[in-house]
């Protein structure tokens, strides 16, 4: 095949339903970022396509890489993060403070964040090689227990509670889809139950419940951690329907709201383009997601199956807890707005679960041709 | 579905084949949507909750949150004079007021501000006791009259200093001082009890003030005015972007008074270093032209809060500047009831002509009740007694016509009344009489008594106003009213009770008083065909066993000097009432009246007295308060102790609860001599306010050298 007929064939197969809308998202994002910026494309805005096309191409790169590189891959991947978070650990141990990041000099590396991906694919793979009649034992729970308690606790001890738990939560779908039995999982829910009562009032200390009730009624501690929520209810509130117009937000332009370009975006952009923005930006979340558990269902191969929808859960993790936490339906934990918010590390962890996506998609397309299903 | 699953388990435990994991992933993976799309729909709704159902109520949040809504504080209507000369006016200026609500730093805020507006350690101490006597959202005032450069330097670091007001503002101004301290009152910040009695934020808008006493507080509403506003576009750290829109303050109405306020400063500053008021009627409608009490405290300096210097220079000065001793001093009228005794006797039908022979003292019971004048007056009629004060003729003719009908006369003479004018507080003062003495004591009125009362000693008390409008009933024959606010329908004053004949006879003794052989002769009028009437009266204030109550005793043991007077006396216009605090003897009262009397016909001449007299005394009023307070200052800087919350306020409104002097039943002991008795020493140059020489005998039993 030569470059002529190859680039337009491949070209033609990628999935243009899902780039489209989230190239889209992005630009309205970046518009967002413009406003917030007082009408500037510096800082952010700029930066935030630049950063997005270049996270683009990766992702079709990655897109690209065979089944068996990726299945090859995910030990090594997963061992390289760990020894990463441990070398961050250490770093803030011996720099005397708590350090989320990595400097390579180019670029900020924050490992706790491609964790998030990595824990999915390393738990695929090992759910993949266990023989179907295992998922009923307990060893089936005994490696995955280690390979998520280790990256979850040496996150919890940055301390990032909002990663760890997206990195739980990446986990357990791919184990509640890996068909572990059900009664696992409502005993845990059950335990949970119970426990997390019990927790609250003998664990917790009282700076942290007061965190809790503070969440419960925002308004209680207004000037406190409440503060961020009620500004950003008012904001989304105040949006109305279509919003107060580009460029004409009161709350993130006089800094009322906390955060506009980062964790609180979202508000940022409710108030000047109102419900019908946000309902865009649901919209091609939806479709995202819709596309995201489509190529799960047809992926070849549990592998490749446990991965897509693991995968499309950790972006649906996101997503969910920025805007439940935005409209005021989750406590404020730093977690940021997939392809809206401002900051490189969690726009790379995104792509690369769209990269890998993809990458699925392109597998199943390839073996619909004829091959039989593996596994 | 999952339930089918979950019976059949057991027996498949090994048969559990990929395919069944497969089903088993489809199965779930369609929950796992279905949790997802639900989510979406969740986030859907609550949107739609928030932004549609709710937009009214958080578009009002952001509105509150976005525009800032400041009051402007409406500039205070003046107080004018009968001849519309503002008494208290605004002046413009740059001003700084701090809200101890948003400061963050206090010890580094008032650090800076103490650098940059050059503020003494003696302004600094009082304004961290400010800051520490509010709760946090009333303004504090840090300074007025700020200079352009200062506010300019203060304005550009405004954003290190969360909570400090700079502004451009109106301070109140009292062109007069101290002059005017008493009658106006002064304006302050509010306090917490009157923001819990009228929740306006009007109140805690920086640069707001009340009134807090005297017309300032009584007007407060005409005063007042409607408050501008600003709106102002705000970033969450209070930094303006743009101003949204103004509305201009509407000014508060102006109070005009009866008062003559070139006359008010002019009796203030006659005052001099003694402490003691004066009160001046038109006799026309009974209008006050002057209610002067000095020493006072500058009302302009008390706008921005009283500090401790200047709280404890006023609280230590025995001359009490807080007390307004026009309306809440109270006295000993002393001789100057012997006009109205006379009065009471004329109506009881004693002859004016009949006489008493007066040797020096009179026997009552069995005590001797001695006359200031122990070498006696030799046969005295009405007119000798009252121009030589002849204490023997009223105590003779009074046990005649016994008590009831002298405190009558009294009453019907405005003594022992309040009177409806517009100020925080007045006293009644005591007229006494046997049921009075039966309600109050419980005991039966003796004959001592009424010898005591004829002299206006014992329990007879009085304030300097009801002094005046006793004279102004006398020189008028009418019932005049004291009138204050010059806008008040004026009461047409009623014909006296009293036969013309009688008060003939008592103006004519009055008379002869200052320009006849009288008390007073020093009294008279350096004017041409302008004759002053009036009537002395030296008030003991402790019974001395000891001795006299001149310039010998220490000051608080002298005795009160009183002056009645008015003018001209053929076609009398003006009635006035001085009284000297322990000025030891009436001699310190009238020199005041008279110049006080000449002011109201040749201001010029009666001016170049007073130049003369402030030279000497080192300035005028106000000059010499602001050279005390630097003093103070210098001595006690910052470490003077601090007023109790509330003490400066009641200190100055308190009236009512003033203690009562003591009764001084004086007769029995010596009497201090009356105004300046041909006995007098020549007055010691060059202060006219001259120390009369007492006569030195005590009384009849104790015999003394007699002149």
């Amino acid at each position: 095949m030569n470059m002529l007929t190859t680039l337009p064939t491949t070209l033609g197969r990628q999935p243009w339903g899902v780039i489209v809308p989230l190239t889209a998202l992005v630009c309205f994002g970046a518009a967002v970022l413009y406003s917030a910026a007082g009408g500037h494309w510096m800082p952010w805005s700029a930066l935030h396509v630049v950063r997005y096309l270049v996270f683009l191409i990766m992702a079709m790169v990655i897109a690209r890489f065979s089944r068996d590189f990726v299945k090859m891959m995910a030990l090594p991947i997963y061992v390289m993060l760990v020894l990463l978070l441990m070398a961050v650990e250490a770093l803030g141990f011996v720099g005397g403070g708590s350090q989320r990041w990595l400097n390579l000099g180019f670029m900020t590396l924050q490992p706790s964040e491609l964790m998030k991906p990595g824990i999915v694919i390393i738990l695929a793979r090992f759910y993949d090689m266990l023989p179907p009649g295992a998922t009923r034992e307990f060893r089936s729970l005994l490696v995955p227990g280690f390979l998520i308690g280790l990256p979850t606790g040496l996150v919890l001890m940055q301390p990032d509670l909002g990663t760890s738990l997206a990195i739980v939560f990446g986990a357990v779908v791919v184990m509640f889809l890996a068909g572990l039995p059900l009664i696992w999982f409502i005993g845990a829910g059950v335990a949970g139950a119970i426990a997390v009562p019990i927790l609250f009032f003998v664990a917790l200390h009282d700076y942290q419940r007061q965190r809790v009730f503070t969440f419960l009624d925002p308004e209680s501690d207004p000037l406190g951690t409440g503060y961020h929520i009620t500004q950003s209810k008012i904001a989304i509130g105040s949006g109305g329907m279509f919003g107060k117009g580009f460029g004409n937000g009161t709350q993130s332009h006089l800094n009322y709201l906390p955060e506009p370009h980062t964790d609180f975006v979202f508000a940022t952009m409710a108030e000047e383009w109102g419900m019908m923005g946000g309902l865009f930006v649901l919209f091609v979340f939806g479709l995202l997601l819709r596309y995201g558990l489509r190529v799960a269902r047809d992926a070849p191969g549990r592998f490749s199956r446990l991965m897509a929808a693991g995968l499309t859960a950790t972006i649906f993790f996101y997503a969910a807890v920025n805007l439940m936490m935005v409209m005021g339906l989750a406590p404020v934990v730093g977690i940021p707005l997939p392809f809206m918010s401002h900051g490189g590390s969690s726009m790379m962890t995104i792509m690369i679960c769209v990269g890998l996506i993809m990458a699925v998609d392109r597998w199943g397309k390839r073996d619909m041709r004829g091959s039989f299903e593996d596994s | 579905m999952l339930f089918k699953l979950k019976r059949r388990g057991p027996r498949l435990v090994q048969r559990v084949s990929s395919g069944e994991l497969r089903n088993r992933f489809d199965r779930r993976s369609f929950v796992l949507g279905s949790v997802q799309g639900g989510i979406g729909v969740l986030l859907a709704v609550r949107m739609g909750y928030l932004a549609v159902a709710e937009n009214e109520k958080y578009n009002l949040a952001s509105e509150s949150n976005r525009v800032d809504l400041t009051l402007i504080p409406p500039r205070r209507g003046w107080i004018l004079d009968r001849n519309n000369i503002p008494m208290a006016s605004n002046r413009a200026d740059f001003r700084v007021d701090l809200v101890p609500e948003r400061v963050i730093d206090k010890e580094r805020t008032l650090a800076t501000l103490g650098e940059i507006l050059e503020l003494t350690p003696a302004a600094i101490t009082d304004l961290r006791d400010k800051l520490d006597g509010t709760r946090g959202f009333r303004p504090v005032e840090v300074a007025t009259g700020v200079g352009w450069e200062q506010f300019a330097a203060l304005s550009v670091r405004l954003p290190d200093l969360p909570g400090v007001v700079p502004q451009r503002g109106f301070t109140r101004n009292y062109p007069t001082g101290p002059s005017v301290g008493h009658l106006l009152g002064y304006v302050g910040t509010v306090s917490a009890e009157e923001y819990e009695e009228e929740k306006n934020p009007l109140l805690i808008t920086p640069g707001f003030k009340i009134g807090k006493d005297g017309v300032e507080k009584y007007f407060e509403k005409d005063l007042r005015g409607q408050p501008g506003a600003r709106r102002a576009e705000v970033t969450a750290s209070g930094k303006i972007v743009r101003d949204l829109e103004t509305r201009e303050d509407v000014q508060g109405d102006p109070v005009k008074l009866t008062i003559n306020a070139k006359l008010q400063d002019y009796a203030a500053r006659r005052i001099g270093l003694e402490s003691g008021s004066v009160v001046v009627m038109d006799l026309e409608q009974g209008d006050l032209l002057c209610m002067a009490s000095m020493p006072s405290f500058d009302p302009n300096s008390f706008s921005d809060g009283i500090g401790r210097v200047e709280w404890k220079m006023l609280s230590e000065d025995d001359h009490v500047p807080l007390r307004n001793k026009v309306l809440s001093g109270l006295y000993p009228p002393g001789s100057t009831v012997k006009p109205f005794v006379s009065l009471a006797l004329l109506h009881a039908g004693i002859d004016p002509d009949e006489t008493v022979f007066c040797g020096g003292g009179l026997r009552v019971g069995n005590r001797v009740f001695g006359c200031w004048n122990r070498r006696g007056h030799g046969t005295t009629n009405m007119a000798k007694g009252i121009y030589q004060s002849c204490d023997v003729y009223f105590y003779a003719m009074a046990q005649r016509v016994g008590m009831q009908v002298i405190s009558d006369m009294a009453r019907k003479l405005g003594l022992g009344y309040k009177y409806p004018l517009p100020v925080a507080s007045q006293s009644y003062g005591t007229v006494p009489d046997p049921a009075w003495k039966e309600r109050k004591y419980g005991q039966e009125w003796q004959t001592y008594d009424t010898v005591n009362a004829t002299i206006g000693q014992g329990y007879f008390l009085v304030n300097p106003l009801q002094q005046a409008v006793m004279a102004s009933r006398i020189a008028s024959g009418k019932r005049l009213q004291p009138r204050l606010l010059m806008t008040a329908r004026a009461r047409p004053a009623p014909k006296l009770d009293v036969p013309d004949e009688h008060l003939e006879i008592v103006r004519h003794a009055m008379w002869e008083v200052v320009n006849g052989a009288g008390t007073a002769g020093r009294a008279r009028l350096p004017l041409d065909g302008i004759e002053l009437s009036g009537k002395t009266g030296t008030a003991q204030v402790v019974s001395l066993a000891y001795g006299k109550g001149g310039k010998g005793v220490p000051w608080k043991y002298r005795d009160h000097g009183h002056f009645i007077c008015f003018a001209p006396y053929d076609n009398p216009k003006y009635a006035c009432a001085v009284a000297i605090e322990h000025g030891a003897g009436s001699s310190s009262a009238y020199p005041v009246a008279r110049d006080v009397m000449t002011y109201l016909f040749d201001p010029v001449k009666a001016l170049e007295v007073l130049h003369r007299y402030e030279e000497e005394w080192g300035g005028t009023a106000q000059e010499r308060l602001a050279r005390k307070y630097r003093s103070y200052e210098a001595a006690y800087g910052g470490g003077a102790p601090k007023p109790e919350s509330g003490e400066i306020e009641n200190a100055v409104a308190r009236s009512e609860n003033a203690p009562a002097p003591q009764p001084v039943n004086n007769a029995e002991e010596q009497r201090p001599a009356e105004g300046d008795a041909p006995a007098a020493d020549p007055a010691p140059s060059p202060t006219p306010t001259a120390s009369p020489t007492p006569s030195p005998s005590p009384t009849f039993n104790r015999p003394g050298p007699r002149r």
